[in-house]
């Protein structure tokens, strides 16, 4: 890279930063609890609207993973979720009426209050819909990974987003509060994504799964993004460029080995499709706030009004991590 | 008669407590280093924590970086300090904080009782061994090392550079000869003492202490000067990774460890409550007579480095994506490759399936879809037959296949009809094999019912494609297993051919062929052909074709040769 290019992307990084800065006033504080957050911490950085069922076991999954505080932004819910996270003794949570769309679908607004909290913290940035497996994570807590990432001097860690979906039609299970979506929605596809380099900020970009296969079947280059780089040793000079698929100093997306081996990673199970997922769908459409126009979400309406079925004869069940780094989704490197 | 610890601290102060009581619990007696970069306050705290047990001792504290004279410092003068006040002490055992004994100290006691005078140390020479990270291995006792490795890597870098530019190189004390090896060691009393009082030691230091990761050499190199009986290697078990630095134990590992029959491991995490709990926990234990026995530990942090240095071949994911050229296999398992076979043979696909007991694809890169055996609309791995979604990442829709569908051999049909993007990347991988009858395409033409005018711009288009998919494949650049015969050619002797390529495949068709394939009936080609050239489109890719060509006969398959006794 020259040094023309690193100056552009610098700029670019300040830009982000500044542009952080002025999307500050939109939120406001309900519950500020970060001065108990200790030094140690790793911190989960998220923002919601309308998830109201599923925060309760969001919140304790990540508890019993080791996550010392949550930090939230609520976009103006209207299903009494500001309330139930404001009355939690280890969340903070902002309020914003301001647009999703114009904060860069939160990212100004993260990248504003990571600036502010997680200065030399491991934070991790995730929907609630989003459920983080990494190598032993069913015998290690998040902070041994921590730990060691900090001893192999790494400063972020890639966990590429799964799409989740149940066998049968999306409504054919209600989700109820408090219970592990993974368990209604335990499928995914193992074996259909496609890797390109991102050349400017050096990350990968994945595309596939069940989207791209039903949604996006004859215009695979508008499926979603599947890369993620949630979990990052923070320091306020850092910023997410585009939801947490890219990062700057782009040398924290290089979560890649390019030589042939296997660095570390883990995975997003992304539990986004439950029944709850139509009215959902509909309402996003409406809104336009999401991505691209949403075309995301116009190419889901497209398709649901058909009742598709994600589900196929090879789908695989998801049993846990070890499963996941068999079949080459995510690996353990070299932490053994 | 006893083993005294020195123990280097910097992190985790309660589990070094934790373990220090233990080994006093046995009667080892514990001098304890606590790093200079730890708070007064944390150290006064940890002082005082265990002012109450009489055999835990503090040495002056150094200043510790990794790689630099400090540790060794802190060591001299904990050994110095537990020399002098533990009489009784006949072995030193060097540990960190964050070891943790494996078994009985008890049996430590005995291991080392039983053999009084043996030092060990691993050491060896710099010129034999491969352990050195960053390319520094003699150069260790030659060089300058102002500047920190961990902080100033550029500077370090470019110092090291510019010496061996220059041609510098340092002096080494006369009567050493530069060992290196592990630095957890356990010393005889005669040994440690006669290192810590050798008349020359300042010289030594001196020497040292401008060595690169002096702690890996210094008592590695000296030991060898008094020690009558070395034992060269670490009674800790301490395994490294492919950086130098060492691999972490975590609950998890309880089983193995337990089954390594060492005497001490590092490192543990400080948060493995399991592990303190259970080797700390000193049960009388049925006495232990076995040597430690690390070996299923070494293979998994050996499978470790290797996945982190090699890989999965064929595999690209989220944090495998390897640089041109760096794949260490394209794909990871073999496949075939056919052209022109299914063009040429009527029903091949089944005949081959039927054949090799491998899975046949039809032209999986066909223009209008992917054509998966049994005409499947999805296939392992959810990968589905949209040709869209192929066209998107031809190469990682191949790679998917394959790695999907590993253990079991992948057959699939191609042609100049189908999507070519793909041709490159399946010449470069040398786990294709790839066949082709060239000139086949003109058969379909040949046996449709299309104006003259269309088939004769259409054969010119495929004999286009064709002839440049076959200098692809003529490349010097190709690694697959390539065999090419000309129609005409094939169509002579279709038998021998057919009969290499099944027998390459693998073992269900290791026996001789009892089918052949059905031949398309040829009858017509030859004069097909010459219409074609008297058009002004000439056909070559298909080799010499009579333009009267009696009806091509499939040679009945040779009976197996059997004895007449």
């Amino acid at each position: 890279m020259g040094v023309w290019q690193s100056y552009r992307l610098r700029i670019q990084r300040k830009r982000w930063r500044i542009r952080a800065f002025r999307k500050r006033r939109e939120l406001h504080p309900v519950a500020n609890r970060t001065a108990q957050i200790l030094p140690n911490d790793i911190i989960v950085f998220c923002t919601q609207r309308n998830e109201r069922t599923r925060l309760p076991f969001f919140l304790n999954y990540y508890r019993d993973m080791g996550v010392g505080h949550f930090v939230f932004v609520d976009n103006d819910s209207t299903d009494g979720s500001l309330d139930y996270l404001s009355g939690q003794p280890d969340v903070s949570v902002w309020h914003t009426r301001a647009s999703y769309k114009r904060s860069r679908f939160g990212v100004d607004w993260l990248n504003w209050l990571q600036r502010k909290y997680a200065d030399g913290h491991w934070c991790l940035v995730v929907d609630p819909d989003e459920f983080l497996v990494y190598p032993f994570c069913d015998t290690r807590p998040l902070q041994a990974l921590t730990d060691w990432l900090d001893a192999s001097s790494i400063k972020s860690f890639s966990a590429m987003l799964l799409d989740m979906y149940p066998k049968g039609r999306l409504d054919a299970q209600p989700y109820e509060e408090g219970r592990d979506p993974i368990e209604i929605a335990c499928w995914f596809d193992s074996g259909n994504y496609s890797l390109r380099k991102n050349k400017k900020f050096g990350n990968l970009w994945i595309q596939g799964g069940p989207r791209s296969r039903v949604f996006f079947r004859d215009m695979p280059a508008k499926a979603p993004a599947l890369n993620k780089i949630p979990l990052v040793k923070w320091d306020k000079k850092y910023t997410y460029v585009s939801s947490t698929h890219m990062l700057l100093p782009r040398g924290l997306n290089q979560v890649y080995d390019e030589w042939g081996g296997e660095k570390a990673s883990g995975v997003l199970l992304h539990a986004k499709f439950l029944d709850t997922f139509s009215a959902k769908a509909k309402e996003e459409l409406e809104r336009k706030q999401h991505y691209s126009a949403s075309v995301e979400y116009r190419a889901y309406a497209e398709s649901l009004k058909d009742d598709p079925e994600l589900w196929c004869k090879w789908s695989e069940k998801y049993i846990n991590w070890r499963q996941l780094e068999i079949l080459g989704l995510m690996s353990k490197g070299n932490w053994a | 008669m006893t083993v005294g610890i020195v123990m280097l601290v910097h992190t985790a102060l309660n589990r070094a407590e934790q373990v220090a009581r233990h080994w006093t619990a046995a009667g080892c007696p514990v001098v304890i280093h606590v790093d200079r970069n730890v708070p007064r306050r944390v150290y006064n705290r940890f002082t005082s924590a265990v002012a109450d047990n009489r055999m835990i001792r503090f040495s002056e504290r150094h200043r510790c970086e990794w790689g630099t004279w400090g540790i060794v410092a802190a060591s001299q003068s904990a050994s110095e300090l537990m020399l002098a006040s533990f009489q009784d002490v006949s072995h030193v055992y060097l540990a960190s904080g964050s070891c943790l004994p494996l078994r009985p100290v008890q049996e430590l006691i005995d291991y080392l009782a039983a053999r009084p005078r043996t030092d060990f140390i691993e050491s060896a020479t710099t010129a034999d061994v491969p352990w050195t990270v960053g390319g520094l291995d003699s150069e260790r006792f030659t060089l300058r090392f102002p500047f920190s490795w961990k902080k100033n890597r550029y500077l370090f870098d470019k110092y090291v550079d510019l010496q061996r530019r220059v041609g510098f190189k340092r002096k080494i004390p006369s009567g050493l000869v530069p060992h290196m090896g592990s630095q957890w060691w356990c010393l005889t009393r005669q040994t440690l003492s006669a290192i810590l009082q050798d008349p020359e030691r300042e010289t030594y230091d001196r020497y040292f202490k401008k060595v690169w990761i002096p702690d890996e050499s210094y008592y590695q190199t000296l030991a060898r000067q008094y020690s009558t009986n070395i034992e060269s290697r670490s009674l800790t078990l301490s395994k490294f990774d492919f950086q130098g630095k060492p691999h972490i134990f975590y609950d998890d590992h309880l089983q193995l460890l337990r089954r390594s029959d060492c005497f001490v491991a590092r490192k543990i995490w400080p948060r493995a409550e399991r592990l303190y709990q259970a080797f700390l926990a000193d049960g009388a234990g049925a006495m232990n007579k076995t040597e430690p026995n690390p070996g299923k530990i070494d293979r998994i942090f050996a499978k470790a480095v290797e996945r982190r240095t090699r890989g999965r071949p064929g595999l690209y994911m989220q944090s495998r994506y390897p640089n041109a050229g760096w794949e260490n296999g394209l794909t990871s398992n073999p496949y075939s490759v056919f052209q022109g076979f299914s063009e040429l043979f009527e029903n091949f696909e089944p005949w081959l399936a039927k054949a090799t007991g491998a899975r046949v694809h039809g032209h999986i890169f066909a223009a209008d879809r992917v054509e998966f055996s049994g005409g499947q609309t999805l296939i392992n791995g959810a990968l589905c037959d949209s040709a869209a979604k192929r066209d998107y990442a031809p190469e990682a829709f191949l790679t998917s296949l394959i790695w999907n569908t590993r253990g079991e051999r992948q057959c699939f049909q191609f042609g100049p009809g189908d999507n070519q993007d793909i041709n490159w990347f399946i010449a470069r991988d040398p786990n294709a094999q790839i066949s082709v009858i060239s000139g086949t395409w003109a058969v379909p033409l040949f046996r449709s019912n299309r104006n003259f005018a269309d088939l004769r711009k259409e054969a010119a288009e495929l004999q286009r494609i064709e002839s440049s998919h076959l200098d692809v494949l003529r490349s010097t650049h190709t690694k697959a297993r390539i065999r090419i015969w000309t129609m005409a050619e094939f169509v002579e002797a279709p038998m021998e051919p057919i009969q290499t390529i099944i027998d390459e495949i693998g073992p269900p068709g290791q026996r001789h062929l009892a089918e052949a394939p059905t031949m398309a009936n040829l009858e017509g080609f030859g004069q097909f052909l010459q219409n074609l050239k008297n058009q002004g489109m000439h056909p070559y890719l298909m080799g010499d074709f009579p333009v009267e060509q009696g009806p091509v006969k499939m040679p009945k398959p040779t009976r197996k040769p059997y004895l007449v006794r």
